[in-house]
């Protein structure tokens, strides 16, 4: 059952993934990328990460595929607008990413051994503990992305300011 | 997976729930457009429906069977796959979110008791705020696949502005989770007994969540998506018969969601003050809350036919000048009392 | 539900982040549009947290997960963008 499901949820954002990229229409492109999302969360849940699948949710599909949605539609950038690249190129650039998967998954196979410990903690992915961790252990990383955050706001506002004297 | 572990009870018992609770949705909202012209009736000094019934209470059945019965014109150049899928999909991610409301403690009258909640998830409040984030989507293709000008313009300003108010309105709910420490909308109907409720510690947090679900519903005076004087019909100008029908009814649906909302974090619940919410076998829950979310319809009602719509600029300055700043000011305060008083 | 999870082998999540991975680049490499290749940038970080995730789950330990965040901190630089973009 939970073998199916996954299988299941991963074949869907393969395909779409696949959509995404090849699809003519870019609007068309970021809703193929929302319903990857949408698999991919499934994944978290699968996993027993709720906490993560829904912020996954609220984050990507709530917050930045409506930013892209919204730009694709105020620029209406559409199919014919979007300059193609050339066929060799497009070729090139699949037998090259082609290589990469295979290079990855011959040097993954059967390199994969993990032990899983014996007592199995199902709160793992429990916001508490989550946040726990976020501000003993990684409270470095934690304050540094941070400091990104307050640094894009101020370069943000400065965006649209410059905008506004001109 | 999860399924495997539970008993085929279980499976048969939320189902039947999740039925009954998807036609209370919709009878309270198709009653929501009914109560929606008597208030406004009452309001204007005017009499409201009264042909269809008595009192005109088959006027809901009346407008769906007009809705069913028209012409479903589609443009020439819409999208024509995005442009059916977007109504559906704006009133699916409306019905979703009533999944983890608590409705009531427990029913007792059945051979086991019966929790009132489809799921209860440990992050309820991240999830209703995911579907709430997911509701700009119906909007955005509805608006951007009739390829009308109107259509855009009132989908632009319909997702610009459920993004803006969002985050104030995921601000104020911090404030409610740090006061309650947890996330679970279970626990946090649970904690406020009797009239213990939040509404006492959160004025502000209550005030500008209840604003910003005003703007999310896309009510006046927020309505700026569908400004007749401005957009022609706004989003749905280009919609007609059951499509258009969907995108009000989900309105009404978002509306009861909302109200429902505003009543479990701020207002107790299915708590009231004398009254056990395990009375008449558990019945005595729901009911209350349905006395308070019906109260906050009758608010959002009370405000659409008194206050005049807002410019769109003054409701960007709104959200962004005012209510945000109000709800970083508010999560401080209370962070600062929760330190000061917890400990 | 941690048990059932297990029946699942880690390598079939690893070679699915590596197929979305893989996915990713190939969009960036074809495509023009500067949005989608963002986009295609964003599916790529999602296939690194998915493997995060799972190893978080299979492991127990909360640890992983956490890293997750530092690759959401990505995305309010891409939000300047948009706005930029204006």
């Amino acid at each position: 059952m939970t073998l199916y499901l996954f299988l299941t949820l991963a074949v869907v954002s393969v395909i779409t993934a696949l959509l995404m990229v090849f699809s003519k229409s870019p609007v068309r492109s970021v809703l193929y990328l929302i319903l990857t999302f949408f698999a991919i969360a499934g994944q978290y849940i699968l996993l027993n990460a709720q906490f993560l699948a829904v912020v996954h949710i609220i984050v990507y599909a709530g917050a930045i595929m409506v930013l892209f949605l919204f730009v694709l539609m105020m620029l209406n950038l559409n199919s014919d607008t979007e300059p193609q690249k050339s066929t060799v190129w497009k070729l090139t650039a699949g037998i090259a990413s082609g290589l990469l998967l295979v290079t990855l998954v011959g040097a993954l196979r059967g390199s994969i051994q993990i032990s899983t410990p014996a007592e199995a903690n199902g709160r793992v992915g429990l916001v508490e503990n989550l946040g726990r961790v976020l501000f003993t252990d990684f409270v470095v990383p934690f304050e540094i992305a941070g400091i990104l955050f307050l640094a894009a706001m101020v370069g943000a506002v400065l965006v649209g300011k410059r905008d506004l004297q001109v | 997976m999860l399924i495997l572990l539970f008993d085929t009870a279980l499976i048969l018992e939320k189902s039947i729930l999740v039925i009954v609770l998807f036609l209370i949705t919709l009878g309270v909202a198709a009653y929501s457009t009914y109560g929606e012209r008597k208030v406004a009736a009452f309001i204007q000094d005017r009499l409201g429906p009264n042909r269809a019934g008595p009192f005109g209470l088959l006027q809901p059945l009346a407008d769906g069977v007009k809705f069913f019965t028209k012409e479903d014109f589609m443009p020439n150049a819409a999208e024509r796959w995005l442009y059916i899928l977007a109504p559906g999909a704006f009133m699916f991610v409306a019905c979703m979110t009533s999944a983890v409301i608590p409705w009531g403690t427990q029913l007792t009258i059945f051979p086991r008791p019966v929790d009132l909640q489809v799921a209860d998830i440990n992050i309820g409040i991240l999830y209703v705020m995911g579907f709430t984030s997911l509701g700009v989507y119906g909007i955005m293709i509805g608006g951007w696949s009739s390829n009308n000008k109107y259509s855009l313009y009132g989908a632009i300003r319909a997702s610009s502005q459920m993004i803006s108010y969002e985050l104030a309105m995921g601000l104020s709910i911090i404030a409610v989770v740090m006061l309650t420490g947890t996330l679970s909308l279970k626990e946090i109907a649970a904690q406020q007994t009797g009239f213990n409720w939040n509404i006492w510690y959160q004025p502000l947090g209550f005030l500008l969540f209840f604003i910003c679900s005003l703007a999310e519903c896309n009510r006046a005076p927020f309505d700026m998506a569908e400004c007749e004087t401005e957009l022609v019909g706004g989003y749905h100008t280009e919609y007609s018969s059951m499509k258009l029908g969907f995108y009000l009814f989900a309105e009404y649906i978002n509306m009861f969601i909302s109200c429902t909302i505003i009543a479990t974090l701020y207002f107790g619940g299915y708590n009231f003050p004398g009254v056990d919410p395990g009375w008449l076998g558990g019945f005595m829950g729901p009911i209350v809350l349905f006395a308070k979310i019906f109260f906050f319809i009758f608010v959002f009602m009370w405000i659409r036919w008194t206050i005049p719509r807002f410019r769109y600029d003054q409701l960007m300055h709104l959200g962004w000048k005012s209510l945000i700043p109000l709800a970083i000011l508010n999560m401080l305060l209370t962070g600062a009392g929760v330190l000061l008083f917890e400990n | 539900m941690l048990e059932s999870i297990r029946q699942i082998p880690i390598d079939y999540y690893v070679y699915l982040s590596t197929l979305l991975f893989v996915i990713g680049i190939l969009g960036v490499l074809i495509r023009r549009n500067a949005i989608i290749v963002l986009m295609c940038v964003e599916l790529m970080l999602n296939a690194v947290n998915l493997l995060l995730a799972a190893f978080s789950t299979y492991l127990a330990t909360p640890r992983a997960r956490s890293w997750c965040f530092s690759s959401w901190s990505w995305r309010p630089p891409k939000r300047r963008w948009g706005l930029a973009f204006w």
